[in-house]
């Protein structure tokens, strides 16, 4: 596998291939999300919009997830460092706060229904439950990603190699992205609000 | 090691001697001894990561595809050119598609059915025949080898682009054996007969299944676009400078970012969708009646699917045509013997007609209700984008006249390719305007437009690409008897097809109808209907020739005894002839100069490894 890249290839850029990658990933996931808030627009300017509030549970939750990326922020700094114990504490942590932020959003939607706007109501609702469902299920894939990490780190030896160190920062870049997507959706879900 | 100083070798036309000298030294030989990697049957030809296998992969899916979706146009074809004609000899391969009349035992076809293959028709060739069947073939198996790569970014994500592709292609495959028929509501799938599983036969499970089968596809063109993009960004081999490579390259990378950018927002259209299918949302649908039953839904719109297919929709006939325009460009100016005319304007224009690609959906929907001045806005768009496929069309020509021609099936699928191109461009000029538009929406004008210049014109790309790098993927060549009598046919029998229907067209004969004869207005073109079906009849037999060509020669063909036997600069021809992975044996080629060095300096040719006189300068700058 990746035979291009462990021949020490010349390469054009400074940036790794693979790095470079997941950023054309991470436009392309952007524009999904970008066909969803543009649809959003076009159909709340067509009036029929049910206008309700967002339940607390999402801006409580815009708290863990922004923690989640500074604890595996946390987590790749003291890797680099050596602090192996704080490196894999901070890891577990940054894991345990993505499954919170999950269960925060299923109760987020739950709360939603309990004040009637329960799928199928209106499209302001029902958009809500698609863009935060479908960002949920990049969280699902982050965890994966997560959980590939841990056990990397609880069961290969501690080293810090180049290889080791990119599949660290790729990991880093997909979390701290969905972490700014739902920054981005939520204060977009506040503004059109 | 690459300086323009340097002796050029005695035998300047020695690749391998050039390589030696000049190539990069990565140790890839030293890490593949013995090429475990591509040790049996099964890593080798099915689960492979090497490019160019990859890329025959796409290649014969595709052609899988296109005799499938080819001759599901011949069997409506059929039924519009013949209507009074009985079908039952069709009853075996379509079963209760042809219904027989018991008493006179004519068969006819089922109007269900002919929707469904109208639908199944334009799904299979837009995006299983002329996106993966075109650029996942020729972007895999030439971006590596023409910017000096030992294979893509990620050979494992390539493989997967393959193989999301084929699990698409299965659940495709399997929704035309429902008993409800596969989807049937158009290849656009507009809401509410996408939506309503009661709308149509095909709107329940074969609209599931169509959904499946395309967020599958979706999935493959990106893995793949992300590819592409990264390898041509960050694994050109030194000295290959973005103004060195040639416009296959070019077309390819833009071409991928196209993808990657506008297949998204139909998947976030097809999610809605899903919503509106599954869950009870109405973000398609309001205030609908159905079978004299009124729905629930209130408050969806339409049109919002509509500007969310199109925001794909569009780019997504750029995607198709600009991997045709890069071959063409190569091919053209390799067998033409020129350097290719205005090399730079080709790349702007390139450039420009991706992003106007963005800008145009609306003009697929002046007659939606969309506000007529935001229209005025899409029709200038839609218009400017005649501008670079303008340059592009004169730098073709230019690069033809007074060119020491080869006439080869490769050569001359180009010059058809732009010749489709300009008679199928023209009409577009009429439709984007959004007065005419009005008038012209959804007759055969309009089939006739797209099919010229996006269907016929990009199949000529792509079999000019074939014939050209057949050689390249199977060290054989193409029987080229059986090629010139593949083209001349195709090229009369493909006007002989779609030209009359500019005619009945104006005439106002509608698309997508079953049939014509109940209408007074429409019966006198019977005749030219049979033309027309005879013709599509006589191309389609052409294109398996082709086919049967294409397999015959893998095996059968003539075989290729030197490395470079177009007289090619590009580096996929400095490759041995079985060409194994990781594309060269020991180092990897230099470049010294742009890709279109033809009939300089009273040579032929030279190669892009060959490095600069003294005083000679590279024209890419």
């Amino acid at each position: 596998m990746q035979l291009a890249l462990k021949n020490e290839q010349f390469r054009r850029n400074k940036i790794h291939p693979q790095k470079f990658a997941l950023w054309a990933g991470i436009a392309a996931m952007v524009m999904l999300f970008a066909g969803f808030t543009s649809a959003y627009i076009v159909r709340q300017a067509a009036g029929n919009w049910l206008e309700f509030q967002l339940p607390n549970l999402f801006y409580i939750n815009t708290v863990v997830i922004l923690l989640s990326s500074l604890t595996l922020q946390g987590a790749y700094y003291s890797f680099k460092k050596g602090n192996e114990a704080l490196y894999k504490m901070l890891l577990v942590v940054s894991f345990l706060l993505g499954i919170s932020f999950l269960i925060l959003q299923y109760n987020g939607w739950t709360e939603l229904m309990a004040i009637g706007v329960d799928l199928g109501r209106n499209p302001s609702g029902d958009f809500v439950y698609v863009i935060s469902g479908t960002h949920a299920a990049h969280v699902l894939g982050g965890l994966g990603v997560l959980f590939v990490a841990i056990s990397h780190s609880f069961g290969l030896k501690y080293k810090v190699t180049e290889k080791r160190k990119l599949r660290f920062e790729l990991t880093l870049i997909y979390w701290h992205f969905v972490d700014f997507l739902w920054l981005y959706l939520i204060g977009f879900f506040l503004m059109q609000g | 090691m690459s300086s323009v100083t340097t002796a050029v070798p005695a035998k300047p036309y020695d690749d391998n001697l050039l390589i030696e000298e000049f190539g990069y030294e990565d140790h890839f030989h030293e890490h593949h001894h013995g090429d475990k990697y591509q040790s049996n049957f099964i890593t080798h030809y099915i689960f492979s990561q090497d490019h160019k296998i990859i890329g025959r992969q796409f290649l014969i899916t595709g052609m899988f595809w296109a005799l499938i979706g080819a001759g599901m146009s011949i069997i409506f074809r059929l039924q519009l050119g013949f209507p009074e004609e009985s079908l039952a000899w069709l009853k075996p391969l379509l079963g209760k598609w042809i219904e027989i009349n018991a008493e006179t035992g004519m068969g006819t076809l089922s109007p269900e059915f002919y929707y469904a293959l109208v639908t199944m028709h334009g799904t299979i060739i837009v995006f299983f025949v002329l996106t993966a069947g075109l650029s996942g073939t020729f972007s895999n198996l030439l971006i590596p080898l023409q910017i000096g790569a030992r294979d893509m970014a990620s050979p494992l994500l390539n493989m997967f682009s393959y193989w999301f592709f084929f699990l698409a292609s299965v659940v495709m495959f399997y929704s035309m054996f429902l008993s409800t028929g596969p989807f049937s509501g158009g290849w656009t799938a507009y809401p509410p007969l996408s939506v309503l599983p009661q709308a149509s036969s095909g709107s329940g499970a074969g609209m599931t299944l169509w959904l499946v089968s395309l967020v599958l596809f979706v999935i493959s063109v990106g893995l793949g676009g992300i590819n592409y993009i990264t390898t041509v960004l960050n694994l050109r081999t030194k000295g290959m400078n973005m103004w060195r490579m040639p416009l296959t390259i070019w077309a390819f990378f833009v071409t991928a970012i196209l993808a990657l950018l506008s297949f998204p927002v139909l998947v976030s259209g097809f999610f809605l969708l899903m919503f509106d299918r599954g869950m009870g949302t109405s973000f398609y649908l309001s205030e609908i009646f159905i079978a004299g039953e009124a729905l629930p839904n209130v408050g969806g719109s339409a049109i919002l699917y509509q500007h969310l297919f199109w925001f794909l929709g569009h780019p997504e006939v750029y995607i198709i045509i600009l991997p045709a325009m890069g071959l063409v460009s190569e091919v053209l100016s390799v067998h033409c013997r020129k350097p290719i005319f205005g090399y730079k304007a080709m790349v702007y224009s390139i450039l420009a007609i991706g992003f106007l690609s963005f800008i145009v959906w609306a003009h697929h929907m002046f007659m939606s209700g969309v506000n007529p001045f935001i229209s005025n806005f899409f029709v200038i768009f839609t218009l400017i984008i005649a501008v670079p496929s303008a340059v592009k069309v004169f730098n073709w020509i230019t690069t033809v006249y007074r060119g020491n021609i080869r006439f080869n099936s490769a050569s001359l699928f180009s010059i058809g390719f732009v010749s489709m191109f300009i008679s199928g461009g023209l009409t577009g000029i009429f439709l984007g305007n959004s007065a005419i538009d009005i008038q012209m929406h959804d007759n055969y004008f309009v089939i006739a437009h797209f099919h010229i210049v996006m269907g016929i014109a990009a199949f000529f790309g792509m079999f000019a690409g074939i014939y050209h790098w057949f050689p390249k993927m199977y060290g054989r060549f193409m029987n080229e008897t059986l090629g010139k009598i593949h083209f001349w046919g195709t090229l009369v029998g493909a006007y002989a097809i779609f030209w009359p229907m500019h005619y009945l067209g104006l005439a106002g004969l509608p698309r997508r109808y079953y049939s014509f004869d109940q209408f007074d207005t429409f019966r006198q073109f019977a005749e030219i209907n049979k033309f027309i079906t005879v013709a599509a009849i006589i191309v389609f037999a052409l294109q398996v020739l082709f086919v049967i060509n294409f397999f015959y020669s893998i095996w059968k063909g003539r075989k290729m005894t030197t490395k470079n036997p177009w007289g090619a600069t590009t580096l996929e021809w400095t490759t041995p002839i079985k060409t194994g992975h990781g594309n060269w044996p020991g180092k990897i080629p230099t470049v010294q100069r742009w890709a279109y060095d033809y009939g300089k300096d009273g040579r032929e040719f030279i190669p892009q490894i060959e490095p600069l006189a003294e005083g000679e300068s590279d024209l890419g700058h």
